[in-house]
């Protein structure tokens, strides 16, 4: 009986953070970026962390993948205290990050190889083209990252993040340097590969439409410094959610707009 | 004017071997062109065959130039101090030396071909363990801020010392003249493979570095698959400059130490007042020099992941 409470709670705070303050050290003193974030993630979730630039957002996502430490506060991945990087919270970098000497199939492995180390290598070797399967890339998987276009590059980056088969998915401005259409393919992409997966995922973006079409809450984050959370909002649209049908929903215009007047009314950014 | 007469003829070569139909208008056309100087050369741009001959001559020409004008300051020179033989007497000499570059006579009479191979051989060696040495310290240099803040003393204090300054102690250390040049060799061409691979490694872009973390790879991975193909380039930098300065020393270090080699060989000249080797051997060492690093380029080419 406790058991089934115990894991019913890990299923609502599957990721928990908890009085959360960040600082850093600079030359000009101490700079408070976040402070006081308290927020928990059900399991199978889609969060988008959205916010103006420098507002904070995408330390919150290097502290849940363990990149960065609190100066403060807890956070916490499945019940256990994140205190490290691990391949559990694997994360897709804003840049693709991939190694420009390694093909796009040796890119990936090095991740299975890590992950799966019991593992036979064909084994690894089938996980590897699955996954690029995945997104689409087998043709390329003997290309390295300078041989493929932008969109390309970071479907690899998904790739590996999900070859790794993470219990959490950290996306940092996934598509932010890609162009409309590419961005669009890439975001129909990566919604189909979560409806697969059901994979947990905090996502950090700028793009209003992008948060909304993806999430299933958007945390809407106040202006640094001491950045904190300024509100969430559910995003109950039904799934899947396909992009064309819901530029006339309503339901997905008063959210779109919700959004927008929380980032450009309630907390715009001066100019400058 | 010889310039252009040269342009126009290999313009009609090329036109004619490549078998390109060129009616008689278009070939009176180039003609016309070329005669005409003022505008030879904005025409020829527009004429490929002109262009590629014309880009072949700014590519050949400043150098030989260059080339021809240190035999002429030479030769003036020469002209005016007889002591120092001039090219022409130099080139004579050469043909002499290298007719035979594999004689043996005696342990101190050697041809030319086992001095340069003697040196070679010692500079291979210093170089080859400096090079064993200094890249891994290297790597743990950039890879560890405290061995970083450790080694900065000692390689700050170090570096600036002459080469040479090195070699009574190798001779003390090891009782052989042969060894201590290798040790001068050794500690003279450490410092650039040392100072470059550890500037690679603090190099590499925290990106890279976060993804080794958050995929939890080993020292070893970490090594073998971001610090070392990103370091490369800096690595093959360092070993460039330090066969340079390996090739540089060694001249030096022969001098003093004796035996067969290009160094002794220009002292020995020197002592048999035999001038003209002695510019043959500059000559010499400068080619083998360009040499070994026109090798480490391609190399480093051949390695580069970009």
């Amino acid at each position: 009986m406790g058991k089934a409470i115990s894991e019913k709670v890990l299923q609502e705070k599957y990721v928990q953070l908890e009085n959360v303050n960040m600082s850093f050290v600079t030359k000009k003193g101490t700079f408070d970026a976040l402070s006081n974030i308290n927020f928990s993630i059900k399991e199978s979730e889609f969060i988008s962390i959205i916010g103006h630039s420098g507002c904070g957002k995408s330390t919150v996502l290097n502290l849940i993948a363990g990149l960065l430490e609190p100066t403060s506060g807890y956070l916490f991945c499945a019940g256990r205290e994140i205190a490290k990087p691990g391949p559990e919270r694997a994360v897709v970098f804003q840049n693709h990050s991939l190694l420009p000497w390694l093909t796009c199939f040796d890119n990936v492995y090095l991740a299975v190889e890590r992950v799966f180390d019991s593992e036979t290598k064909v084994q690894l070797e089938g996980r590897t083209s699955a996954a690029l399967d995945m997104v689409g890339l087998s043709h390329a998987s003997d290309k390295r990252p300078n041989e493929i276009s932008g969109g390309m590059k970071q479907r690899v980056g998904i790739a590996r993040a999900l070859a790794m088969e993470p219990k959490v998915l950290l996306l940092d401005e996934p598509f932010g340097a890609l162009d409309a259409l590419t961005r669009a393919n890439l975001q129909d992409e990566l919604m189909k590969i979560m409806a697969k997966t059901h994979c947990t995922a905090v996502m950090v973006t700028h793009d209003v439409d992008e948060a909304v079409l993806l999430s299933d809450r958007i945390v809407m984050m106040t202006n640094g410094p001491s950045a904190e959370i300024g509100d969430i909002l559910n995003v109950d649209l039904p799934k899947p959610r396909n992009r064309l049908e819901l530029a006339e929903n309503q339901d997905y215009n008063h959210l779109r707009s919700e959004v927008l007047r929380f980032l450009y009314e309630r907390h715009a950014k001066k100019v400058a | 004017m010889s310039v252009i007469s040269i342009n126009k003829e290999s313009i009609n070569s090329i036109m004619k071997s490549e078998k390109t139909i060129v009616t008689k208008v278009q070939e009176n056309k180039i003609e016309a062109f070329v005669d005409a100087a003022s505008v030879v050369i904005t025409e020829k741009k527009e004429n490929k065959f002109g262009k590629h001959v014309l880009t072949f001559f700014e590519w050949i020409f400043p150098p030989l130039l260059g080339v021809l004008l240190l035999i002429v300051i030479w030769a003036s020179i020469s002209y005016q101090s007889p002591n120092l033989p001039g090219p022409l007497k130099t080139w004579h000499s050469a043909v002499e030396l290298f007719r035979n570059p594999f004689y043996v006579n005696s342990p101190n009479d050697m041809g030319i071909g086992w001095n340069i191979l003697n040196s070679l051989k010692r500079v291979a060696l210093g170089f080859g363990l400096a090079a064993l040495v200094g890249i891994p310290m290297g790597f743990i240099i950039g890879r560890f801020q405290f061995f970083s803040r450790m080694a900065a003393p000692i390689i700050s204090l170090l570096r600036p010392v002459s080469p040479l300054a090195w070699l009574p102690i190798g001779l003390l250390v090891f009782k052989a003249a042969n060894p201590a040049a290798i040790w001068v060799i050794f500690i003279s061409a450490i410092w650039p493979m040392i100072i470059n691979t550890s500037v690679g490694v603090s190099k590499v872009p925290q990106d890279y570095m976060n993804v080794a973390r958050v995929l939890n790879l080993s020292e070893w991975k970490i090594l073998t698959k971001i610090l070392f193909p990103y370091t490369l380039p800096y690595m093959m930098t360092g070993v460039r400059l330090s066969i340079g300065v390996a090739w540089l020393v060694i001249v030096a270090a022969e001098m003093l130490t004796g035996g067969v080699g290009i160094g002794f060989w220009v002292w020995d000249e020197w002592n048999n007042l035999n001038v003209e080797h002695i510019i043959i051997a500059i000559f010499i060492v400068g080619i083998v020099g360009l040499m070994l690093e026109q090798v480490l380029i391609l190399i480093a080419k051949r390695f580069s992941y970009e």
